[in-house]
């Protein structure tokens, strides 16, 4: 199923866990959803963690949570526990997604953007 | 070594940025099965390459829900294919298609929670295993399309037939379609922004 041609990080979980510091735990984890706009604030600093700067890199212009997890070939999950960081400290902001109780206006301007596709 | 997260993160191309101005996204997810032609769907009308996305979960029923745990049987990855459409400055649509087995769509945490709907896609070769999808998107209460993908050597059907067979009532549209083709799969996505404006007219107007 998938496109991708790049292998997806094999080095199961005890990977990931140092990657998050051990916080798999939802309630570390920021309440984003797949597609909130995260933008940086600044560069990444040296001596940053890799992943850390690895986001705020791929987050110069507005990037989905669903596209850092690509481009990062990071589970999402592990991505939010990892954006709670940034958000916290405000080195990057989240666009949050439009309602998902949609009004007529959102309606009608997805429809005029798929009319000019 | 722990990481080598240099050697395998990749940068959004110049062209695939989107504008600064971008402030809000959409998604819809794309369900059928196996085959069917998800990925082709999301590819045909995506601005970008298709990306993928991964989440892992534990296995249902494990009783250990620590990602730390060193059992790696317990945590099952999950890989989910992706497109987007830049509608406006400000507004952005993400598609997701999903993956292959059906049980996982509805663990993964917030696929479907903040969707505008589901397009389902099927081949009339093979709708029974559509069956249980529409049951769990119908439960779910995401509002949703059928969208036939035209194979071949399809029998053709009656969009009416389809319906009979799938049990839908006469609300839910059904729309032929061929995944390959921009306009067609774009148009499947119109059919369900029109569906959902029924929606909000109706319950405004009561």
């Amino acid at each position: 199923m998938s496109t991708s041609d790049r292998d997806w990080d094999e080095g199961g979980p005890e990977r990931l866990y140092v990657i998050t510091g051990g916080r798999a735990d939802s309630t570390e984890q920021a309440d984003l959803d797949l597609v909130t706009l995260i933008v940086s604030r600044e560069e990444p600093k040296a001596g940053i963690q890799p992943e850390l700067a690895a986001i705020l890199r791929v987050c110069r212009s507005p990037v989905s949570v669903a596209e850092i997890s690509a481009h990062l070939t990071l589970p999402t999950s592990v991505i939010s526990v990892l954006l709670a960081d940034l958000l916290a400290d405000g080195r990057v902001e989240a666009r949050t997604p439009a309602s998902s109780r949609p009004d007529i206006a959102l309606i009608e301007a997805v429809i005029d953007g798929l009319q000019n596709l | 070594m722990v990481s080598r997260i240099s050697d395998t993160v990749t940068e959004p191309r110049r062209e695939d940025r989107l504008p600064s101005t971008a402030s809000s996204a959409v998604k819809i997810v794309i369900v059928g099965g196996f085959g069917v032609g998800k990925t082709t769907f999301v590819r045909s009308v995506s601005e970008i390459r298709p990306l993928t996305t991964e989440e892992t979960m534990t296995q249902a029923g494990a009783g250990i829900d620590d990602i730390a745990g060193v059992e790696r049987k317990t945590v099952t990855t999950v890989a989910m294919d992706f497109g987007r459409i830049t509608l406006n400055d400000e507004l952005v649509l993400y598609l997701f298609g999903t993956p292959g087995q059906q049980r996982f769509w509805f663990l993964w945490n917030g696929l479907f929670e903040g969707a505008l709907g589901a397009i389902v896609l099927v081949d009339t070769r093979r709708l029974e295993v559509s069956f249980d999808v529409i049951g769990r998107l119908e439960e779910a209460e995401v509002p949703f399309v059928i969208a036939v993908n035209s194979f071949p050597d399809a029998t053709s059907y009656l969009t009416e037939e389809v319906r009979g067979a799938l049990d839908l009532p006469d609300s839910v549209p059904i729309v032929v379609c061929d995944a390959r083709e921009r306009p067609s799969s774009r148009d499947v996505l119109l059919s369900l922004m029109r569906y959902l404006r029924t929606f909000v007219t109706t319950s405004e107007s009561t």
